[in-house]
């Protein structure tokens, strides 16, 4: 039997809440893993990508290096690379920062805010940490994606039916009541 | 009541308290006090009796009005494509270093306001400019500098008219420096008129008579989108109701037109004609021409022109033959806003409401101007109006092309050596129109204005009618030195800016794709960019609410059909680390470098890991 295709996910500037829609497929999640092998996910936890994937499901958008290293990977190790959700393909809340200077936001997040304690008035500033963005950019911005999967998050039956049409070649069928969202 | 809400209670009781006369009151308001502040919002709003928030909607929707005070005199300089290809560069950097201020900004003394305007309609004369209400042409950096010297010395824009144009542009109503630049006369607008003759003609007939005359020339629209005018008028006829309206569209505001200024300069009776044609044919008794500001000049004379016809009996109470019949006909004044050439945003702005297009059906002519029904033509349809009826369908439908019958006015401009108004039949070919307007070495034309199509050489030898190259006037030339991607991206300038922001594929489709061009300009485009641009400008002509929203993705489409190599060699290189070429992992870094006081590991200026 022909290796199963491998399918990657990541969630860079996002909530976990697509990720959390993937899970929603219930037990579809069993003739998924018929279907394909995970790869780099949190799903499975696997860290780094073990080899060539069909399919990348991105979540969030780049708000800092880190995004843009893990995307930059699921672009160079995805044949198809999939943005899904809000964020992934508008920037979504984390990008409500992109109209206030990088430097006020972290003033009033770690200096000025009303709820915030920081007698020492340190901002966070290990050599570990990411840099951040001068904004938050949606996936396509920075590299080439394939489709966007509209939803906050996508509802579990339209990820699942994009992943089938997309692993199996058939015709994607989504009906109107996963894409309408008013 | 202190002083100032004493003085704008006036003027609002001059206009009756009638909340659809905002445009009026705020535009009073705003001459006498050069800004609509706070405390004048208030008043306005307790007067007309309607929450604060719509006068203050209002106020800042439209380019001439302003609620921050302005200078008594404000330099609007015209800044579109035209005018910067005659060195409106030059003209600002004179205008602003004799003021010492920027763009946007008023002297300390509060005197003089600097700022940018769309096309005022004088791109044959460009670069141009609007002092107030006085236009100026053919400006250069020392004649910037003059103006200045003068302004600051007599502060009276209309003093800077020293030599007078042709025509009614000399006229004691007028006096403006601006020239017609008639190029060409056709059988229909610019012919030769007898006052009165259509009108007789028409009321000697039916209405229902009338409109077949109309129908029968096949006469389109000459605004640019070509609905038959017969049916228009057949449609607002046979709605029910108390009152009807027929407007005029004297809103000329697509970038490169400006045939109706040389209309209402030279022909207004034919126009005044049309009106009233149309009034008896629909049954409406009410006529409103809608004009833009940057037409204010013209103002006087037109209101003199329609005073001098209800002495004549050829408008008011009855008219010649039909004491029944009454039609009469108002001004009123635009604000510099270029939605407010699209119907509805129109009929929005003479309500009184900011310039928002209104959702369709119901059609104006089923319910429009205050609910009632309402025709709305252009300036150049009217005239033609009159003219069927003078001459008759028959010798209208001859003239022009098989589907497009009729002259057409173009207002050329650009890199031709005789810019101006050509009344042309139409099906003219486009290289022919080139040759006669002295441009034989053209490298593309935007025929149509920024939301028609910009053409390449391949394309010289359509026509210019409806169903091939159609155009509500506009014709701009551009040589072989011009940077075509420069244009387009200005372009695109102008539809962010004047984008009403209802809807959000005309407000954010626009934003999207000058980014894009400007990725392109920049060498950064990227292969795949191609099916993205076409996808997005297919959405916006699809799901935009109105007219605008549906064409202003033409000129990146109409440019990437026309120049695709242009497009294609400025693609970005491939780096091989899998970013877009428009991506900038440097630049989205250095501001976090700098606040951290230290620099990324990962993205250190070589090629990104992965």
């Amino acid at each position: 039997m022909a290796a199963k295709p491998r399918v990657a996910t990541a969630s860079l500037a996002g909530c976990f809440g697509c990720h959390m829609s993937i899970l929603d497929i219930d037990e579809r999640i069993f003739e998924l893993i018929e279907l394909i092998e995970f790869d780099k996910s949190p799903i499975n936890d696997l860290k780094e990508f073990t080899g060539r994937c069909a399919v990348g499901l991105v979540e969030g958008g780049c708000c800092n290096e880190e995004n843009v290293r893990v995307l930059q990977l699921f672009r160079k190790h995805c044949d198809v690379l999939v943005s899904v959700g809000e964020c992934a393909i508008c920037g979504g809340i984390p990008a409500m920062r992109n109209a206030v200077p990088l430097k006020e936001c972290l003033d009033e997040a770690y200096l000025k805010g009303p709820t915030v304690h920081n007698p020492a008035g340190h901002i966070p500033n290990d050599p570990d940490l990411p840099l951040l963005l001068d904004k938050v950019y949606p996936c396509h911005e920075v590299v080439k994606v394939d489709y966007h999967l509209q939803g906050c998050p996508p509802p579990a039956d339209a990820i699942w039916q994009a992943l089938v049409a997309l692993l199996t070649g058939k015709p994607l069928e989504l009906p109107y009541e996963l894409i309408k969202y008013d | 009541m202190s002083e100032t809400d004493a003085a704008i209670a006036e003027i609002c009781e001059r206009f009756g308290n009638d909340r659809t006369r905002l445009m009026d009151i705020v535009a009073a308001v705003q001459a006498d006090r050069g800004g609509v502040d706070g405390s004048a919002l208030d008043a306005i709003a307790s007067a007309v009796g309607v929450p604060r928030v719509e006068v203050e909607s209002l106020v800042t929707f439209y380019a001439f009005f302003s609620d921050r005070p302005k200078g008594g005199i404000v330099i609007r300089l015209c800044d579109d494509i035209i005018d910067e290809m005659f060195g409106a560069g030059k003209v600002e950097r004179a205008f602003r270093e004799a003021l010492e201020i920027g763009i946007g900004e008023t002297t300390p003394d509060g005197r003089i306001t600097l700022e940018r305007a769309p096309c005022i309609g004088l791109c044959d004369q460009a670069p141009a400019a609007l002092i107030n209400d006085v236009p100026v042409t053919y400006l250069s950096g020392d004649r910037a500098r003059e103006m200045v010297a003068e302004l600051k010395q007599h502060g009276d824009p209309r003093k800077l008219v020293h030599r007078l144009g042709d025509g009614n542009n000399a006229h004691p109503r007028v006096r403006s420096m601006v020239h017609n630049g008639i190029r060409k006369r056709g059988a229909v607008i610019f012919a030769e008129m007898e006052r009165g003759a259509a009108l007789r003609r028409a009321l000697a007939m039916s209405p229902v008579e009338v409109i077949r005359d109309i129908k029968t020339s096949r006469l389109r629209g000459r605004g640019g989108a070509g609905f038959p005018t017969g049916m228009k008028w057949d449609f607002t006829r046979a709605a029910e109701a108390d009152r009807k309206f027929v407007f005029c569209n004297a809103d000329e505001g697509e970038p490169g037109t400006f045939k109706d200024r040389v209309i209402l300069t030279e022909c207004p009776d034919l126009l005044f004609e049309g009106m009233t044609i149309a009034g008896y044919a629909i049954g409406a008794t009410e006529g409103i021409v809608y004009l833009r500001g940057e037409y204010a000049y013209l103002r006087e004379f037109l209101e003199e022109v329609l005073e001098q016809r209800r002495k004549d009996g050829l408008l008011g109470k009855s008219l010649p033959g039909r004491p029944e019949a009454a039609f009469d006909i108002r001004i009123q004044m635009g604000a510099g806003a270029y939605i407010c050439g699209e119907e509805t945003a129109l009929i929005s702005s003479c309500e009184g409401l900011r310039g928002d297009p209104k959702n369709r059906p119901p059609f104006p002519a089923q319910r429009g101007y205050l609910g009632f029904p309402t025709c709305v033509n252009n300036v150049e349809t009217l005239c033609c109006a009159a003219r069927i009826l003078e001459k008759g369908p028959g010798w209208f439908a001859e003239l022009g092309s098989k589907g497009s019958p009729g002259t057409k006015l173009l207002s050329v401009s650009g890199d031709c050596s005789i810019p101006g108004v050509y009344e042309v039949p139409f099906g003219i070919r486009l290289d022919a129109l080139l040759e006669m307007v002295g441009a034989p070495n053209a490298a593309a034309v935007q025929v149509g204005g920024p939301s028609g199509r910009l053409v390449g050489p391949d394309e010289f030898k359509r026509m210019i009618c409806y169903d091939h190259l159609a155009t509500g006037g506009s014709v701009m030339v551009f040589g072989p030195q011009r940077d075509l991607l420069h244009v387009v991206e200005r372009f695109m300038d102008f539809f962010v800016e004047e984008s009403c922001g209802y809807c959000t594929p005309c407000r954010v489709g626009n934003v999207l794709l000058r980014q894009k061009v400007a990725d392109f300009r920049a060498g950064r485009g990227a292969a795949s960019d191609f099916a993205w641009i076409e996808e997005l400008g297919d959405t916006m002509k699809t799901a935009s609410r109105c007219g605008l929203g549906q064409t202003s993705a033409n000129p990146v489409l109409s440019s990437l059909q026309a120049f695709r190599d242009l497009y294609e060699s400025r693609l970005g290189p491939d780096r091989g680390d899998a970013f877009l070429p428009a991506f900038d992992i440097r630049g989205a870094l250095a501001e976090s470098e700098r606040l951290a006081g230290r620099a990324s590991v990962v993205y250190t200026g070589g090629e990104g890991e992965g």
